[in-house]
């Protein structure tokens, strides 16, 4: 059983092809020509704004959209023409859309019904499943008697019971509170390692995504923009838009003055700086550039009294100081522009610099990167 | 606070003074003059209160319900009425839920054709069964076209059958089947049923397991609607309806109208009314609940 289980887990490449698939709602483009491969056992996170397509996609998934263009393959099998009733492939909807007149346990038995399976059957893996979610207790009850965190695992459990070769995760746990959706997420990672079923989970909240994916694709304007693992994304954004939309970050407008030996400059005026990073994309002199700078990877000092004007370091006046617990965040005005730095309150640094205080800002020529216009 | 308090008395204590006025104290009328015994005079019964030797005694009268029991002619009518009252509200639901679950699911459609469910209401209840007579007589427009096309070469009797009594019925009653089941129907969400065929429920099944017990209130209310009115129906049985079998509101208005015998039609209302007393607890139990779902 262990052995079968962790063969499951081994990513086998193309267990899930789509192939220019696109979905036009009249003149609105929704998905505009996504080709993706995802990996049998994998959490695959689709993060995106509001009308960036994610949902339309994952509905495309389920079969409740027509694709207008490309194709699905599913474990070599062509989804495309496929009822919805008829995929091997179960959705948890984002109100989890629980059937009302029937009980916690009539609901996880529907799925295994319209199987035509044999009552003990159904009976044995319906307890099985609503033992795994921790609702055995509650398998009497109404939907309308449940928690919100309760509701959460019953969907879950209806759709997993019948162990489908997909399931798809709208907003899984946005209808949580932020306590209990922490929780959650680690609950949720735990099954779905348990049982090897592949995820697509459809978020708009970073967070989410990053804790729940092993990759994840962020989506804007019906387009796939950038597919990599969490770290990767975050680390190294493939431009501006998922630079912004991950995490926050400074984005500083410059242009490459020098190029050699590994690295660049870039020189900025909103803030006058000259930053030397890097170079990983291949930029030449005169080139329009984006500097990502991460907030955390800036360093905060008191202003040193000479103010000699170096490489990766400006100095500014703190406009604010936001205490969050763990980290203080600190708006620094540097001429024109407003910078954003993370300081850990365990570091000390705050302790002796105050609002309006004249201070310098500093970082290492890994921190930037680099995002070609 | 006090103020809160005295809008809820005026919320409560309005209907109830309607429901005294205009239901209970009519209703304690019929039934006084239920248990009296007719006679020639202005009003044409006996009082139940009489004076002897100065007392004032209670004379009630059972002979009028004894009457109605005994006498097949009562019995047999109001078990027709219930029989087209149960026919009718049955074909009502047949007919009324496709077309309120079309209208529940006619997106921009919907206003215009809940319009046209009510429209019918602006032309006079009267006028648009006359109108019937018009369709369904023997030299009316139905055997008109049909005598044309060639269908039938005789004209078929329509009117004054239990058909033409049907058509009415269902024809009058039909909004108040469709209106309750609508507002049923609108409120389902239609992630439940995309959730449903993603469990792999086709159509007919997702129907059978999640629409149709979800709507089990709207048919309750629109049945009861149709079916409690149906029963005491006067105006369509007459017009429409079959001669050698009448229906229970016209016994009752042969009674007072023709034979004046007043104390056997107040006896004929209060049983009607003992006999839909149990639906109308029903329905009021349901339009409860559906006010507690929400």
């Amino acid at each position: 059983m262990a052995e079968s289980r962790s063969q499951e887990a081994t990513p086998a490449p193309g267990y899930l092809h789509l192939e220019g698939l696109s979905k036009r709602f009249g003149e609105f483009l929704a998905v505009d020509a996504v080709s993706l491969e995802i990996a049998r056992g994998e959490i695959f996170c689709l993060l995106g704004g509001s009308g960036s397509g994610k949902t339309t996609l994952l509905r495309m998934l389920a079969g409740f959209e027509r694709p207008s263009a490309g194709r699905i393959w599913l474990d070599g099998q062509d989804l495309s023409a496929i009822a919805p009733h008829d995929r091997p492939v179960n959705m948890m909807f984002q109100s989890y859309a629980l059937f009302p007149h029937m009980s916690v346990e009539k609901n996880v038995a529907f799925g295994l019904e319209q199987e035509r399976l044999p009552r003990r059957e159904i009976r044995a893996r319906v307890d099985e499943m609503l033992e795994i979610v921790q609702m055995g207790r509650y398998a009497g009850r109404r939907p309308h008697q449940l928690s919100g965190g309760q509701r959460q695992r019953v969907a879950l459990a209806r759709a997993l019971v019948k162990r489908p070769k997909l399931l798809l995760l709208d907003e899984p746990l946005a209808a949580l509170d932020r306590k209990l959706r922490e929780r959650t997420q680690f609950e949720l990672l735990n099954i779905q390692q348990r049982l090897g079923v592949t995820f697509i989970v459809v978020t708009h909240d970073q967070d989410e995504a990053m804790t729940l994916a092993t990759r994840m694709g962020v989506m804007d304007h019906g387009r796939i923009v950038q597919v990599g693992a969490p770290a990767q994304i975050y680390e190294s954004p493939a431009n501006r838009f998922v630079a912004d939309f991950i995490g926050s970050v400074n984005l500083i407008e410059g242009r490459v003055a020098e190029t050699g030996s590994g690295t660049v400059l870039i020189r900025s005026e909103a803030p006058a700086c000259a930053i030397r990073a890097v170079c990983t994309p291949p930029c030449a002199v005169d080139d329009t550039v984006w500097v990502a700078l991460r907030p955390e990877r800036i360093q905060l000092q008191q202003a040193p009294h000479d103010g000699a004007a170096a490489e990766n370091a400006i100095s500014g006046r703190v406009r604010d100081i936001a205490y969050m617990g763990d980290v203080s965040i600190c708006l620094v005005e540097a001429g024109a522009a407003l910078m954003r730095v993370t300081v850990p309150n365990s570091s000390g640094v705050l302790a002796h610099i105050a609002r309006h205080d004249e201070v310098r800002l500093g970082w290492n020529a890994s921190a930037p990167v680099i995002l070609l216009k | 606070m006090g103020g809160s308090n005295r809008a809820r008395r005026w919320v409560v204590g309005v209907p109830t003074l309607w429901l005294v006025l205009l239901f209970l104290i009519p209703f304690l009328v019929v039934l006084k003059i239920s248990f009296s015994v007719a006679r020639l005079s202005i009003p044409p019964y006996a009082p139940l209160l009489v004076l002897r030797h100065g007392w004032p005694m209670l004379k009630v009268h059972l002979s009028s319900y004894a009457y109605l029991f005994t006498n097949p002619l009562y019995v047999r009518s109001y078990l027709y009425s219930l029989q087209v009252a149960a026919i009718c509200t049955v074909l009502c639901l047949l007919i009324g839920y496709p077309m309120a679950y079309a209208i529940a699911r006619a997106g921009a459609w919907r206003n215009v054709l809940l319009m046209l469910i009510v429209l019918p209401f602006w032309t006079s209840f009267l006028l648009r069964v006359y109108a019937w007579i018009g369709l369904l007589q023997n030299n009316g427009l139905i055997n008109h076209v049909l005598l044309a096309l060639g269908v039938i070469s005789h004209p078929i009797v329509m009117l004054q059958t239990d058909f033409s009594l049907y058509v009415g019925i269902v024809y009058s009653y039909l909004p108040f089947m469709i209106l309750p089941l609508y507002a049923n129907l609108e409120k389902h969400d239609p992630a439940l049923l995309e959730a449903a065929s993603d469990l792999g429920a086709r159509p007919f099944a997702a129907f059978r397991r999640i629409t149709l017990p979800q709507s089990l209130p709207g048919i309750a209310a629109g049945s009861l609607l149709v079916f409690i009115p149906a029963v005491g129906e006067y105006v369509i049985p007459t017009l429409l309806g079959r001669t050698d079998q009448i229906m229970i509101g016209r016994v009752l208005s042969n009674e007072f109208f023709e034979n004046r015998n007043w104390p056997l039609a107040s006896a004929v209302a209060v049983v009607v009314l003992l006999m839909l007393v149990v639906p109308i607890v029903l329905l009021q139990r349901v339009e409860r609940r559906e006010l507690e779902a929400e």
